[in-house]
């Protein structure tokens, strides 16, 4: 897929809880490029103090009528603070689309669940849209420590089921994502998810010990997020050292050593 | 438009603008950002004999204005370069240069003269200055005997342009280039990473898994501006300078210190079409200043 230097304007800012920004961008020059879900942008974070880098964060939503890419950014350091604090009618220079992105071969009429914690959940809910228009059945879990750690509720229910899991017994079941009935009362064909590692690791786990296929999306440091500078990677099931931000950043857990 | 031809031994560039090995993949990377062609020449990632894993994760850490890192070369070695990479590179009408590294003498000869089998390879990189690998790299490059040892053996085995790739974490920078060139060196390269650190206080360790990291970025730059100036006045060969180039400005100054070509390397994952910008910034500055080839400013610095 060709990858882009855009400069792309803030439509609108939300922000769904403290901490969270909702940054609705379009292309003014034109459409937006050709992207699949699971892919991520590196951002261009001006003004902010000792940030150098650009920042990867995923694509949240693809909006093609209105033209518009949402990304869902989680305030944790001074640049993703500096993205939180954006206002509409600025502009953030953007490098996309990048990397693999999730499967996009799932035949129609299966079930996939999609597994999220945290802002992990954000390309979930892209990937859920592209599933549902291609006649998969996705379903969502959504995890967080408490009902204030979970976003865009009611656009995930649009698409799919939604099952949640808090560790305060906030919302949903009590506990983490793995603990979750639905594992126990439902088959899925295939597993997505993103968020904290432990918790993919878990999900893995489960999935490995199933027999059920699960890929992961993995958030490693990133430099350049385009395969040249070799700091993104993690060890595959060969003991190879693969680059993230190219050959992933979604990675079937089988081919990582995950599973001791 | 200004002449921006430049000659680093028998090689002759379009414009001085290369970029620095580690930081430009196999320019293939960037292939949808610029056209490839426009560039005086690229470096590719540090190739070894034998495929390396490099360290383990994490490799780079974020610092004022930089960026600390400790790949290791990870590469999958120089045959996998001849039989995957070049055939993509070959037909290209710019200089494809190969970075070349090793832990050994046997080593580095064996991987030059690999390379010298190659028809569209017109110039190495010997990188006697990685920091981040235990073993060779950066060994051979801190002491004038230890860089005169690797140059002479690689000399032999190796007719095209030889540059040499210097480190900046040296006591004199000036004297291992007089002994490189001495040695037969077609060109130094200065500077490769200087040796840093960063920690996690908050988990007592290092943010790196080796430790210690290569910094490069626009925080370098006032220290390799420096050593391009000092080695132009220790050396006849020409010089190729980089550091923390992020624009035209930046180069500039670089070949006014002596630099008879630049590169350019962190800026490339700030901005991935930097090098066509600094290219045209050149070359517009030229025309302002109604200088008709680049090679007039060269060394023209006054102090
Ligand atoms: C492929 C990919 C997709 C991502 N998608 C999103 C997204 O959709 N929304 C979102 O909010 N964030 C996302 N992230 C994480 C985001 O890139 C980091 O949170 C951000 O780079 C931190 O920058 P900062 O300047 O705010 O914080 P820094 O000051 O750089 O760091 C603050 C804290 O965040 C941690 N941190 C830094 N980088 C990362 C990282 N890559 N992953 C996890 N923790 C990190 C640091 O260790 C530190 O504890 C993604 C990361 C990757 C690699
Ligand atoms: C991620 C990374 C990897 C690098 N790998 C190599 C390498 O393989 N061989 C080499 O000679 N230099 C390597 N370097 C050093 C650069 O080529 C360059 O000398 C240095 O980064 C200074 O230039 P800059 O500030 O423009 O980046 C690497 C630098 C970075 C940031
Ligand atoms: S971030 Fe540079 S190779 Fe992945």
């Amino acid at each position: 897929m060709k990858k882009y230097i855009l400069d792309l304007r803030v439509v609108a800012v939300e922000h769904p809880r403290e901490g969270y920004a909702l940054l609705k961008l379009t292309n003014d020059e034109g459409t937006l490029p050709e992207m699949v879900p699971g892919q991520f942008v590196e951002v261009k974070v001006d003004k902010a103090d000792g940030v150098f880098l650009r920042r990867p964060i995923s694509i949240n939503r693809i909006c093609r009528e209105a033209n518009e890419l949402w990304l869902l950014v989680h305030a944790v350091g001074e640049g993703t603070r500096t993205l939180y604090n954006i206002q509409a009618g600025d502009t953030l220079n953007c490098v996309l689309p990048l990397g693999n992105g999730f499967t996009t071969t799932h035949p129609a009429g299966n079930k996939v669940l999609l597994v999220g914690g945290g802002v992990g959940t954000a390309p979930l809910l892209a990937y859920g849209e592209y599933l549902k228009e291609r006649g998969v059945h996705p379903s969502f879990l959504l995890g967080g420590r408490s009902a204030k750690d979970l976003l865009q509720l009611d656009l995930f229910e649009q698409v799919g089921p939604v099952y949640i899991t808090t560790e305060d017994a906030s919302l949903g079941e009590k506990g983490f994502v793995t603990q979750h009935s639905v594992l126990e009362a439902e088959h899925f064909d295939a597993i997505s998810t993103c968020g904290p590692k432990p918790m993919m690791m878990a999900v893995a786990r489960y999935a490995h010990a199933k027999g059920i296929t699960c890929e992961a999306s993995l958030e490693n440091l990133m430099a350049c997020g385009l395969g040249a500078c070799l700091c993104c990677v993690e060890k595959n099931h060969e003991g190879h050292n693969v680059c993230v931000c190219k050959e992933g950043p979604v990675f079937n857990t089988e081919q990582l050593q995950w599973q001791n | 438009m200004a002449k921006l031809g430049v000659n680093i031994g028998k090689l002759s560039l379009k414009n001085p603008v290369m970029t620095a090995s580690g930081t430009f993949g196999y320019g293939l990377e960037f292939a949808d950002f610029i056209n490839l062609n426009d560039l005086g020449g690229f470096i590719v990632k540090g190739t070894t004999l034998n495929p390396r894993e490099g360290n383990d994760y994490p490799r780079m850490a974020e610092t004022p204005s930089g960026m600390l890192n400790c790949v290791g070369l990870q590469n999958k070695g120089v045959d996998h370069f001849c039989k995957e990479i070049y055939p993509q590179l070959e037909h290209l009408d710019t200089n494809v240069i190969v970075n070349v590294s090793g832990s050994t003498l046997e080593d580095y000869v064996e991987c030059a003269s690999r390379i010298n089998a190659l028809p569209h390879v017109p110039a190495i990189e010997l990188n006697i200055s990685c920091p981040n690998v235990k073993a060779g790299g950066m060994a051979f490059g801190v002491t004038p005997e230890g860089a005169a040892s690797v140059v002479k053996a690689v000399r032999q085995a190796y007719d095209k342009t030889l540059i040499v790739k210097l480190s900046p974490n040296v006591t004199s920078i000036a004297d291992i280039a007089k002994a490189v060139e001495a040695e037969g060196a077609d060109s130094v390269s200065l500077i490769n990473t200087l040796m840093g650190m960063s920690i996690d206080i908050e988990r007592r360790k290092s943010r790196l898994s080796i430790g210690t990291g290569g910094l490069s970025g626009p925080c370098v730059k006032p220290v390799a501006l420096r050593m391009v100036w000092q080695v132009t006045q220790a050396v006849n060969i020409p010089i190729v300078g980089l550091g923390g180039i992020m624009n035209a400005t930046d180069a500039i100054e670089f070949i006014m210190a002596g630099a008879t070509a630049i590169e350019i390397g962190t800026a490339n994952f700030i901005d991935p079409a930097v090098t066509i910008k600094v290219v045209n910034g050149i070359n517009e500055w030229l025309d302002n200043h109604g200088v008709k080839d680049v090679n007039e400013i060269v060394g023209c610095l006054k102090v």
